[in-house]
């Protein structure tokens, strides 16, 4: 089936030698960091995970948001939404494997990747990630492989099947709980010891993931043959609004918590982040540019006449997307490390070839979506 | 029976995952035992009256003298501890920190005048319930039963989980080849390679040949006070009994085995 991949057009060609192309200059920064070490991103003594970590945590919302249209199909008998499970399972595929590309890049030994299975380790949250991450992209590359293979057979996919895929539900939540738990069970780092870290992560993980979907679908529509139809972007739209409004609302839960207290160490992070600690606030401007972009947003989803604009929609899912991207796939993680066990307010910002390494990571994880939505989307025009 | 590709490929990658699957429900079964101690010795510095043995340390800051780091240049050369100038990217063993850095909940505002701005040794805390063994997802880092928590530095991969699960900043990452930086750098003893984490392993060698940690045989003010915590004959524990002490952040429930006399 795969070979459906290498006939395309010419757009699709460049689409592809643009990704091959970044993916390249990604992979020439990675020597130069394997070969200098770590030292060449923007971590340091007291902020030591930077954007690779805070990537891996916000892709990992990606991955298990693919649940939001697999489970109104199978659970809820959402019929349209038959149409692009697939896609959502893709999307988890490429996403996973993203977030392994973000963990790998962020190890200072990768050689020694492989430790992780020898020397298993059942009290470190790292191990029951890999684990979970690990089960999850098999779980959809099952299922996605096998019903890609019915449609393009013109056959129901198998029974076993069904069982598969509901069990795949509960595991997508998994993924994203304990990614939650690497953090908020240490002591000392006062941002992510909150229980509500693992609800708010699926929160913005099931508003950022079907926003992408939303966009995706209106991608596909104008460049392909393929419309996922109104209905199915209508229903996209409302788990968004959704669960942007509990993510929001969570956001502000904390918040309060925080800053009502006056707790120094629960507060001081949160001044970081929005006002700045010590004269230093690196991340306040898009930390407000997240605020102000997720509150319009919320005002586009929430107002039913516009959310069913499609134009409106598509920019508001545009907002969610950057939004979260910016409040989890960098604020949350780098804050974390604000301030240090020993007082100090050290500044991150990722250096070039860590942006590169990023980029590179990116363009991997779309260079794998396009394949699989050309693959599905060939077959079921041929069929 | 013919074997087409696809199908060959299925029955490849299962195999695959079979053999792998199979080694992990073997180490899960037996979970790996944590890395034998080093040292065999139990002897030390303290002699065998106590059946337990907890490695610990009192600092007396009152002795401690401003501007001395004696203690501090011993460490780097009992250790190869490399010297880089970027604060950024530091490797610290022992190393000093303000009084108010080092216990943040106690205000100075109306206190002793003369702690405020005082310098203090820190170190590794060798916890007794230590963070960063519990998050480390190869036991690159673990806790002996003498209580020193120890880092094998060929098996860590690099993932710094340790320095974020731990509450004092006692770690410190290679972040890029060290050596450079080693002056004087003494052949005898091992260096470390970019991309692993290191910290003060209470000198586990010398206590290993009954020479008390090279800090405090350095310390020209007998400020550093080691030994068994176990035994209450210690000089530690003696120490201890005597005077006021109190530990970094003990509400996190890691307990040091540092202690700082007030």
């Amino acid at each position: 089936m795969l070979d459906k991949a290498m006939a395309g057009g010419r757009r699709y060609w460049s689409w592809m030698a643009f990704l091959l192309l970044l993916a390249a200059a990604g992979f020439v920064c990675y020597c130069r960091q394997l070969s200098y070490g770590l030292g060449i991103t923007g971590m340091s003594r007291d902020v030591n995970w930077g954007i690779y970590v805070a990537q891996f945590t916000f892709f990992v919302g990606i991955a298990a948001s693919a649940v939001m249209v697999v489970l109104p199909y199978y659970l809820h008998d959402v019929k349209q939404f038959g149409k692009i499970t697939i896609l959502g399972e893709f999307l988890a595929i490429a996403a996973v494997i993203m977030c392994m590309l973000f963990i790998f890049v962020d190890m200072g030994q990768p050689l020694r990747v492989f430790n992780v299975l020898f020397y298993p380790t059942l009290h470190s949250m790292m191990f029951w990630d890999m684990l979970s991450l690990g089960g999850y992209l098999l779980l959809n590359a099952v299922i996605s492989s096998v019903m890609l293979d019915c449609e393009f057979k013109h056959v129901p996919p198998p029974r076993w099947l069904r069982p598969v895929v509901l069990f795949s539900i509960p595991w997508a939540i998994s993924i994203h709980t304990v990614t939650a738990f690497l953090y908020n069970g240490l002591p000392g780092r006062s941002l992510w010891f909150t229980a509500i870290l693992a609800p708010r992560f699926l929160a913005s993980a099931f508003a950022s993931g079907p926003a992408l979907l939303i966009l995706l679908c209106l991608l596909l529509r104008r460049l392909t043959s393929f419309d996922a139809g109104n209905e199915v972007i209508r229903r996209l739209g409302i788990i968004v609004a959704y669960a942007m409004t509990v993510n929001v609302f969570f956001l502000l839960l904390e918040l309060f918590t925080a800053l009502y207290s006056h707790v120094p160490d629960h507060g001081e992070a949160f001044k970081y982040l929005f006002v700045g600690l010590e004269g230093k606030r690196p991340l306040a401007p898009y930390m407000w540019l997240s605020v102000g972009m997720a509150g319009a947003a919320l005002v586009a989803l929430l107002v039913p006449s516009f959310r069913k604009n499609q134009r409106v929609l598509a920019l508001a899912s545009v907002f969610v997307f950057v939004s979260l991207w910016l409040e989890k796939g960098m604020g949350l993680i780098v804050a974390g490390f604000v301030p240090s066990p020993l007082g100090a307010v050290t500044t991150y910002a990722p250096t070039g070839p860590e942006l590169g390494i990023v980029l590179g990571v990116w363009a991997i994880g779309a260079l794998v979506l396009t394949v699989f939505y050309k693959v599905t989307i060939s077959i079921r025009e041929a069929s | 029976m013919k074997i087409t590709r696809k199908a060959f490929l299925r029955i490849a990658g299962g195999s695959v995952l079979a053999a792998g699957a199979g080694k992990l429900v073997k180490a899960i079964s037996d979970v790996a035992p944590p890395p034998a101690a080093v040292s065999g010795s139990k002897s030390t510095a303290e002699g065998g009256r106590a059946t337990t043995q907890r490695w610990g340390m009192a600092i007396d800051f009152e002795k401690c003298r401003k501007g001395c780091d004696d203690c501090i240049r011993a460490c780097r050369l009992a250790h190869n501890v490399p010297r880089i100038p970027d604060s950024a990217h530091e490797v610290k063993w022992i190393w000093e920190e303000p009084y108010e850095k080092v216990f943040p909940s106690q205000r100075t505002d109306y206190g002793r005048q003369d702690l405020a701005g005082s310098q203090l040794p820190v170190l590794c805390n060798h916890c007794a319930d230590p963070p960063c063994v519990r998050v480390c997802p190869t036991q690159a880092t673990w806790k002996r039963d003498d209580g020193i928590v120890m880092m094998d530095y060929h098996r860590c991969i690099g993932c710094r989980y340790c320095m974020v699960a731990c509450p004092y900043g006692s770690r410190s990452f290679n972040w890029f080849d060290p050596r450079p930086y080693i002056k004087p750098l003494n052949s005898q003893l091992p260096t470390r390679t970019k991309g692993v984490v290191e910290k003060c392993n209470f000198c586990e060698e010398r206590l290993a040949d009954g020479l008390l940690p090279a800090c405090v045989e350095a310390c020209p003010q007998k400020a550093l006070v080691f030994g068994n915590l176990n035994d209450k004959d210690s000089a530690v524990r003696q120490t201890l009994r005597a005077r006021y002490a109190v530990q970094r952040q003990p509400e996190l429930g890691t307990e040091p085995s540092v202690f700082y006399l007030v």
